[in-house]
């Protein structure tokens, strides 16, 4: 951390900010630990009802279960799968419009407004049309994922185009490139942080709405199908444990999309620096 | 000046001739032979500019248009189910229908309350989490891991477990919607005081302000535009998942005219509703924005 971005913290606290790497981890655990005593201790002494609320115990013993007879990898891979088909279907519409958006300001005129219109209504507001047009099944859920990842697609496409600095169109027409070379050395190098950027937000939302069609379109098996069972049986802990496997596979990719950013774009870092 | 796309840019000149030049050629010319910018031609730039904006304007219809008349065409003539996609018409009159008695009005009212207590809810304590791990790294460090795994789990995620535990009352919506709006609100305000440049500080210092005149007079003033961001976003968050907490647990609302609608196979009724979520999303995106230039109008004058 470095010393800029502490210094208002650190001026009112009149005090050096910087702490041992231990000790902040230390801090950072004290809470969820003291809510985790809270909780076992609330179930060993008898205040929590237990037919109806579930111990971290529990939870631990059932997830367990669910592992060891397949049931929560089964329901986990079929949510991946229909996330990641919706994603790329959908950001892979989404890279092909924007572009167009993006290039033809003939394309922009004709369609923007259209988009920006469309574009306004809540996501989950698709779903009961959408469940009416292609009905419950994987078709209907792909097709609203692939809905959730275009948006952010489009626009940040759209952005990364229209942004590519003008001098980098003048040079590329001193040294007469080709309009493929254009793309490829120009356009797309320039573009990039800004399409990666739509990439990390589509796989954001292409995961929530893999909840929402699990949720609502209900048939099958999900990680969404799962919690809504446990829910309708009262079972506590299977709820619980599908809040934290959501919540780790939206980390684990989001964290995957920034990894993979920084390794597309390390170059950038050496460039700026040998030029400015 | 709207910015030319890469293609305008890159085909401006096919001839060779270096543009640098010509430009400035032009420049001069122009510097030369035109008379000063008198009263017509202000107007005739007006004209143009209005001319421009016309032409936007008329280029914006012919893809819709031609949807509606795909979709008019389609209806018309049988080609799809009615059931599977009623005639314009039939939407226009349903949502006509739902205006006139009060049941598009009543719903609005629940779902736009409901919003309203959500929303200011999380945005208090969104500040106050956001102004506490932004001022005290002591906190930060005691809270911000936690709130970052709290953070990571979407809206969506909860709701199962948050009906299991407040039933699917009133409560439910509120809590759902101010957890949707406090995490933006939060990391915004968060950063927004973190970012507030050293050098604002040290003229602080320099001043010798107190404390409660460093936060009122620079840190807050300096991280506004940032938690005004956050805020924005937070109402953009806030409804999405009022619709979303609407459509699988409530019995009115919004959201649940679309259930409603798509129970019955009433497709009319569930493009009407969905033409007023995205109408009051839209209103309320531009509201804020609104709000925003008046409030930060002072910035723009001091520089």
């Amino acid at each position: 951390m470095n010393t800029r971005t502490l210094a208002a913290g650190a001026i009112l606290q009149r005090k050096p900010a910087e702490v041992g790497r231990w000790r902040r981890i230390a801090r950072g655990a004290a809470l969820p630990l003291a809510v985790l005593v809270v909780w076992s201790a609330a179930f060993r002494l008898g205040v929590a009802k237990t037919e109806f609320l579930a111990s971290p115990e529990q939870v631990w013993n059932t997830a367990l279960r669910l592992i060891g007879n397949g049931y929560l990898l089964d329901s986990l891979s079929a949510s991946l799968r229909r996330d990641l088909i919706g994603f790329v279907i959908g950001a892979t519409l989404g890279l092909g419009a924007g572009a167009l958006l993006g290039f033809s300001r003939l394309a922009e005129k004709l369609f923007g407004p259209s988009f920006h219109t469309v574009k306004q209504v809540s996501l989950l507001a698709w779903i009961p049309l959408i469940s009416l047009w292609f009905g419950l099944g994987d078709p209907a859920k792909v097709a609203f994922l692939s809905l959730a990842a275009f948006f952010p697609m489009v626009l940040n496409t759209f952005e990364g185009i229209r942004s590519v600095p003008r001098e980098l169109f003048e040079v590329a027409r001193v040294f007469e490139f080709s309009r493929w070379q254009l793309i490829r050395r120009v356009v797309l190098p320039s573009a990039l942080p800004s399409i990666l950027t739509g990439v990390q937000l589509a796989l954001m939302y292409s995961w929530v709405a893999t909840l929402g069609a699990e949720y609502l379109l209900t048939s099958g098996r999900g990680i969404g199908n799962l919690m809504v069972d446990g829910r309708e049986h009262f079972w506590m802990d299977q709820v619980i444990l599908g809040v934290i496997v959501v919540g780790v596979v939206g980390y684990v990719l989001n964290v995957s999309a920034i990894v993979a950013e920084k390794r597309l774009l390390r170059w950038r870092g050496t460039t700026t620096a040998r030029f400015s | 000046m709207p910015t030319a796309s890469p293609w305008q840019r890159w085909r401006r000149d096919e001839s060779g001739v270096d543009m640098g030049t010509v430009l400035i050629a032009q420049a001069a010319e122009a510097l030369d032979s035109t008379p000063p910018l008198t009263l017509g031609a202000a107007w005739r730039a007006r004209l143009l500019a209005t001319a421009g904006a016309l032409r936007d304007l008329a280029l914006a219809w012919p893809f819709p248009l031609l949807v509606f008349a795909v979709w008019w065409l389609a209806a018309h003539n049988g080609w799809v189910a009615e059931q599977i996609l009623p005639a314009p018409g039939v939407v226009a009159d349903t949502f006509n229908d739902l205006w006139q008695t009060g049941d598009i009005a009543a719903n609005l009212q629940i779902s736009l309350l409901r919003v309203v207590y959500g929303f200011a809810i999380g945005v208090g304590i969104g500040l106050v989490l956001g102004v506490a791990m932004g001022l005290s790294p002591t906190l930060k460090d005691y809270l911000y891991p936690s709130f970052n795994t709290f953070a990571q789990v979407p809206s969506l995620g909860w709701l199962p477990l948050l009906m299991m535990l407040v039933g699917i009352g009133e409560a439910l919506k509120i809590i759902l919607i101010t957890k949707a709006v406090l995490v933006p609100v939060a990391i915004s305000t968060y950063q927004g005081i973190r970012s507030v440049p050293t050098r604002f500080i040290e003229v602080a210092r320099v001043y010798q302000l107190t404390r409660g005149q460093l936060l009122r007079r620079v840190v807050f003033p300096a991280a506004f535009p940032q938690i005004w961001t956050g805020i924005r976003f937070g109402m953009t968050k806030a409804w999405l998942a009022l619709v979303a907490v609407e459509l699988l647990a409530s019995s009115e609302g919004l959201g649940f005219m679309l259930v409603y609608g798509r129970q019955l196979f009433q497709l009319d009724v569930v493009m009407a509703a969905v033409v007023v979520v995205g109408a009051v999303g839209f209103a309320l995106d531009k509201g804020l924005a609104l709000i925003e230039l008046r409030l930060l109008r002072w910035r723009r004058a001091s520089f």
